[in-house]
Order: C-alpha cells, then structure tokens, then sequence
C-alpha cells in the first residue's frame, strides 16, 4: 500500500510489507509451512488409527456388531455412516463457501450491476456461511461423540476408541478453530469492511479451512469407509 | 477447465507491485463445478460403501482410495490455488506430504495390516 493511500483509508495503518526475497508474502510462505507440518501432525495420528485398527480386544468396534461376553449386551457396529455422509457433505460445501467469500473480497472494489453479482460479491454472507456449515459439521461430531459414548464406547474403551477419539478431536479443535477464525474476519467486515488489500488474510484464513477439509476427505475414507 | 480474467481474476492484494507474481484464480462457475464434482464423488464413495458386491470385491479399497484421493487432489489444486500459485508453495506442500505419506506406508509395512505381506 503506498502512503497515500493508506492516509486515505479509515484506520491507517504504517506502511508494513512482508515480502521476502522470493517476492512472496511471508504470510503466505508461513501459512503453507504451517499447513505443511500439519499434514505431519494427522498423518502421524492417522497411522496410529490404522495401525491400532482391528485389534482391539472388546468392542464396541467400528464395523462389526458384538456381543459383551460378561453382561450379554448385543451392541452394533457403531459408526454411523448417514450422519458421517451429511457432516462430510456440509464441510465440502463450506470449502466452496469459504472460496466464494475469498473472491468477494478480492472483487469488493468491482461494480456489481446485477442480483447474482451482488449476492456472489457478499463476503459477509460467504463468511457467515462457512461458519455455520463449520458450526453445523461441530454439531455432527458432538452428536456422534455423545451417541458413541451412550452405546458404550468411550477414549478409553479399546483400542479402536482412544484411536478414534484422539484422530477425531484434534480434526474438530482444528475446525473449531477455524471458525473462530472465520468470526475474527467477520467481525472486521462489520467493523470497517473486508476489502481487497485484506484479500490476503482471508486466503490466508481459506488455506487452513480448505487444509481442515482435505485432512477430513482422508479421515472419512479411512475411519469410516474401509471397513 | 477455463480461467475468468475479467473479474474473478482480481489481484488478491491492490498493494502489490505490479511487477510482482499475480495469482490466477479460477472464475465463480469453476468453484460451483468443483463443489458438484465433490459431492458426486463423495456420493459415489458412499453407495460403494451399500453395495455388497463391490465390498466383497478385490477394487473396493484402491477404488475408495483412488476417490478420496482424487477428491484431496481437487480441493488442494482448486480452491487451495495450488494448480496457479507459485511452485514454493507447491513444495511447501507436497514435500512434507510425501514425507507423510511415506512414513504412513513404512508403518502400515512394519506394524499394521501390509505386515503379513512382508
């Protein structure tokens, strides 16, 4: 931003540039660094599930039903695929509201002369969009959460349990976070207004959302689909 | 698929040196596309999952996994840009996935169910 023109928005800010000597924002090279070690991070926890899959020596397990040999109790084959389908299907679609959020930011200065112009150009409406898809997939997994523990399966359980619950909790805090994430940005856009020159917080923001959605496309094929 | 330079292809940042790298986005109608294709495959991944043939078949694994990776891929080269970013990024990313996925298939080898194939 050159000096005028940062005098002349609202809340003027020094003149602060972070690009390094590749000419990329170390914003961006930090966000995708982070994003990097992450995959680390769930990689590790998703080898653990697997590893740990189908040697636990009591159920409830995830695919097979089975019945407690000390109290005679039937319990069923405990993931529920319908609910895990429609949380997987609300958090694909709030990648797609996130990244329509990103470029009604980024096109905020552009005219809009017609309704659908105008309702694509909100990025109030995209970004209360993705944290309600974010806060409805919450929802699901305390849903599921609740319902695991009800039928008799708890992080300490067995092993398929302590697996499940570890790999599950660290992808919801990651989507808790990003909806808050996503809040601190909405409350900007209210405050002054989210405008092209923050494009690059909001990419930002929409990285680690969309990063948060593919981490949950491996867990669901993995976790849930193989059986 | 087709690149809008017109008015999704804003700079992200009107701060930037013109001179500077300038990121190609794709336009509205693509993020639509990709968000259909998403949930097609996704849909296609949970009817394999019903059918009892295709459970009881030897592709009902590869093919689970060919999906969701095929699903990671478009999210990350779509909406994460990585198909028009800078390749830093791309390394930035793909290396330590490759680590990643490398370490889960020499654990899978060494302690989990490819064990018994050693």
């Amino acid at each position: 931003m050159t000096a005028p023109a940062a005098a002349a928005h609202p809340i003027a800010h020094p003149v602060v540039h972070h690009y390094t000597s590749t000419g990329l924002d170390s914003r961006k090279i930090a966000i995708w660094a982070f994003i990097g070690s992450e995959c680390m991070l769930f990689v590790s926890l998703i080898s653990t599930y697997l590893i740990y899959k189908g040697r636990s020596r009591v159920g409830p397990f995830p695919h097979e039903a089975w019945v407690d040999p000390v109290t005679g109790r039937h319990l069923h084959a405990i993931l529920n695929i319908p609910v895990t389908s429609m949380s997987t299907f609300t958090l694909l679609m709030s990648s797609l509201f996130m990244v329509l959020a990103l470029a009604a930011v980024q096109n905020k200065a552009l005219p809009k002369n017609t309704r659908g112009e105008r309702i694509l150009g909100s990025s109030k409406l995209w970004l209360w969009a993705t944290a309600i898809a974010g806060t409805t997939f919450l929802g699901f997994q305390a849903f599921e959460f609740t319902s695991f523990v009800h039928e008799g399966l708890s992080i300490r359980t067995n092993l398929f349990g302590s697996s499940f619950f570890t790999l599950t909790g660290f992808h919801g805090a990651h989507v808790t976070a990003g909806v808050i994430w996503l809040l601190t940005l909405l409350s900007i856009d209210y405050k002054r207004g989210l405008g092209p020159k923050d494009a690059l917080k909001v990419d930002i923001a929409a990285l680690y959302w969309h990063f948060v959605d593919v981490v949950w496309i491996a867990i669901f094929t993995l976790v849930y689909l193989i059986k | 698929m087709e690149h809008d330079t017109t008015y999704a292809d804003a700079p992200a940042e009107i701060s930037h040196d013109p001179a500077e790298h300038v990121e190609h986005h794709p336009q509205w109608s693509t993020y639509w596309k990709v968000a259909l294709i998403l949930g097609i495959i996704t849909a296609v991944e949970v009817w394999m999952y019903y059918s009892p043939a295709i459970v009881a078949s030897r592709g009902f694994v590869p093919g689970l996994l060919v999906l969701s990776a095929l699903k990671f891929a478009i999210v990350v080269m779509f909406y994460m840009h990585l198909k028009y970013d800078h390749k830093l990024f791309r390394a930035l990313f793909t290396g330590p996935l490759f680590i990643a996925a490398s370490l889960l298939i020499a654990l899978m080898f060494l302690f989990g169910h490819l064990a018994a194939k050693l």
